[in-house]
């Protein structure tokens, strides 16, 4: 049909006619599914790569002490359990969790898993002549050879040796041998300590969060802030992750009994709060990248208004020789069509190597850059920007085909 | 006696203006029989073109009645007159107008096109060209590379490549020196020898001279 579709012809010979006219138009189409096709590609592959790393640890329950605010997220994996006023080591007795609850946990979760104590202590720390502030968590050291990596050097055994995460150790210059001071000097004693590993990078993580943190032996930790038999958070590890939901209950019964003591945290809260602010964030840009189709459309209705009013004349002879009103109005929209079309496959193309590029340096991985949810934008961008051509072509279209012949033929 | 090719009855075109109605046509009453050539002679202004789109359905009557081969055009739509002026009428202007964007090919076999939907593979197209002297080489130019004459011979061809019972040539020399214009007169004589009806509006008393009849207006009635 297209084939000897002598309409259709026409169509693509005005577009070729108006060469550099045409490509212009057709590039406001590109720009827009670009925008929009890589966009949502980012955002897409940002909340495929986070729900991946979250169901990573979709094993792992945190209890805390029960705050009365909730619970609420704690990204920080119980950083400010304590609620610290100054780098004082005596603490609210309500907000920990007692050896006794330990023992309960422990117990409930022996058939499903291993659950084990973790303190922490946001406190003033001295390196040189730097000062900062880092989470100091303190382990048992079984333990921290199950759930850590040390990067380089090895796990601290003694009560003056650490662990540091990756970060912490970069910016404070941190060495393996380094020696940094833990707390502040105005307000008591400070503990010298010797710096023997530098930890592998985890991320973000709802358990510990190691990356900015002194990681040291309980020993250490209750020698400097106190607090024996007692804890900030108790990590549950569940061996299969379908009991995840049934130990978490199981908590929950035993031990809020009668009033809520503690709040016991699954991933999926988190990932849920994750996806759903990543997404509202891909939507708001995307409404943005948007707004470049919006001004293609304008500069397609522009060409098109261009295209009628100079073939006027033209179109008063097709009319007078026999030409259906709806065949002119086929005309026009195939050439809006044709901008269209063109636009959007160039734009796919480019959308796939520029989403490439922008995913990889964004996202930091393309493992996720072929997934239906990521790679489907790419049609559906070009739909939208064909669509919004065609949309636009419409009016243009109709003007051309309402045209009285006598009076078009009349034009010059 | 045989139905009219053409027939008018009491036809007027008035234009509304916010100045006040302006009667371009007014009370006229034709009747042109297949095969003959009519002339429709006026000075400028007077109506002879209106006339002929009246006639050429590219325009409706404020009133009366215009019949084509006995088909009344006062109840047709836009795409009945459509099609009307596709398979029944041939038009030839003053100004040639061939699609630009199309060859000297492309254009007379446009029409064939739009009515039979495909491509003419009958050499219609071809004999016709060859008919009002345009060759092969030259009929793959666009309008634009050809002469004016040679664009007329052009349009003719177009005109016919449908059979239409009508011709309508709208001054076909009007644009042409007189060495072209005598060419192509030549063809509408020979295409009037051969049976077609025409109707041309002119100005030119030698061009009339070519015709059966020739009807004058003069401000919007036949003088």
């Amino acid at each position: 049909m297209i084939k000897n579709d002598i309409i259709f012809a026409l169509s693509v010979r005005s577009v070729r006619l108006h060469f550099l006219r045409s490509v212009l138009a057709a590039l406001g189409i590109v720009i827009g599914v670009v925008a929009i096709a890589s966009i949502g590609m980012m955002g897409a592959n940002m909340t495929l790569s986070v729900t991946e790393q979250l169901s990573d640890m979709a094993n792992k329950l945190t209890v805390t002490p029960y705050t009365g605010g909730g619970g609420g997220m704690m990204m920080g994996g119980g950083g400010g359990g304590r609620v610290v006023i100054g780098s004082g080591s005596s603490s609210d007795d309500d907000d920990v969790i007692t050896e006794k609850q330990f023992k309960t946990i422990q117990r409930i979760v022996a058939k499903y898993g291993t659950a084990y104590t973790v303190r922490s202590e946001s406190d003033r720390i001295e390196v040189g002549s730097d000062t900062g502030r880092a989470t100091i968590y303190g382990l048992d050291p079984d333990i921290m050879r199950e759930i850590l990596t040390v990067e380089e050097g090895e796990y601290p055994k003694s009560t003056t040796s650490v662990a540091v995460g990756p970060t912490l150790a970069e910016r404070l210059n941190l060495k393996i041998g380094s020696k940094l001071k833990i707390g502040d000097p105005d307000e008591g004693s400070t503990t010298t300590v010797r710096v023997v590993g530098i930890l592998e990078e985890r991320g973000m993580s709802m358990d510990l969060s190691t990356d900015m943190a002194i990681v040291g032996s309980d020993k250490l930790f209750v020698g400097i802030y106190g607090g024996e038999g007692e804890y900030d958070q108790v990590n549950v590890v569940v061996n299969d992750i379908n009991n995840a939901d049934v130990v978490k209950t199981a908590i929950e019964d035993e031990l809020n009994r009668k009033e809520d003591t503690v709040t016991v945290q699954d991933s999926s809260r988190m990932m849920e709060s994750i996806t759903s602010s990543l997404s509202t964030m891909t939507t708001f840009v995307m409404a943005i990248a948007a707004i470049s189709l919006l001004v293609a459309a304008v500069s397609i209705f522009n060409v098109m208004m261009m295209s009628v009013n100079e073939r006027v004349r033209e179109i008063g002879i097709l009319r007078s020789i026999g030409t259906q009103r709806t065949e002119i109005l086929r005309m026009f929209i195939y050439e809006a069509g044709i901008l269209g079309l063109v636009g959007a496959i160039i734009g796919a193309v480019m959308s796939i190597i520029i989403g490439y590029i922008v995913v990889v340096g964004m996202v930091g991985t393309a493992e996720y850059f072929f997934a239906a949810g990521s790679i489907s934008y790419v049609p559906m961008a070009m739909a939208v920007g064909a669509a919004i051509c065609i949309v636009t072509g419409v009016y243009p279209a109709w003007r051309a085909s309402n045209l009285d012949p006598i009076e078009a033929l009349r034009a010059e | 006696m045989s139905i009219p090719v053409i027939e008018l009855d009491d036809v007027t075109k008035v234009y509304p203006l916010p100045a006040g109605d302006v009667t371009a046509l007014s009370g006229i009453s034709i009747r042109i029989d297949e095969g003959e050539f009519v002339a429709i002679m006026g000075p400028s202004g007077s109506g002879k073109s209106t006339l002929l789109n009246q006639i050429g359905c590219l325009d409706r009557p404020t009133s009366g009645d215009l019949s084509l081969a006995g088909k009344n055009t006062r109840e047709m739509g836009d795409r009945e007159l459509t099609n009307l002026r596709l398979s029944s009428i041939g038009y030839i202007f003053q100004k040639f107008n061939l699609i630009p964007l199309l060859s000297a090919y492309e254009n007379v076999e446009y029409p064939y096109i739009m009515k039979h939907r495909k491509n003419d593979d009958t050499g219609r197209v071809r004999n016709l060209l060859a008919r009002v002297g345009i060759d092969e080489s030259l009929s793959a130019h666009k309008p634009p590379e050809l002469s004016g004459g040679q664009q007329q011979r052009v349009a003719i061809a177009r005109a016919l490549v449908n059979d239409p019972a009508i011709l309508l040539c709208d001054e076909p020399t009007g644009n042409l020196d007189s060495q072209t214009s005598l060419q192509i007169m030549e063809i509408l004589a020979d295409l009037h020898r051969r049976g077609r009806t025409l109707v041309m509006v002119t100005h030119n008393p030698e061009t009339a001279a070519y015709a059966d009849r020739t009807i004058t207006i003069r401000d919007g009635r036949i003088a």
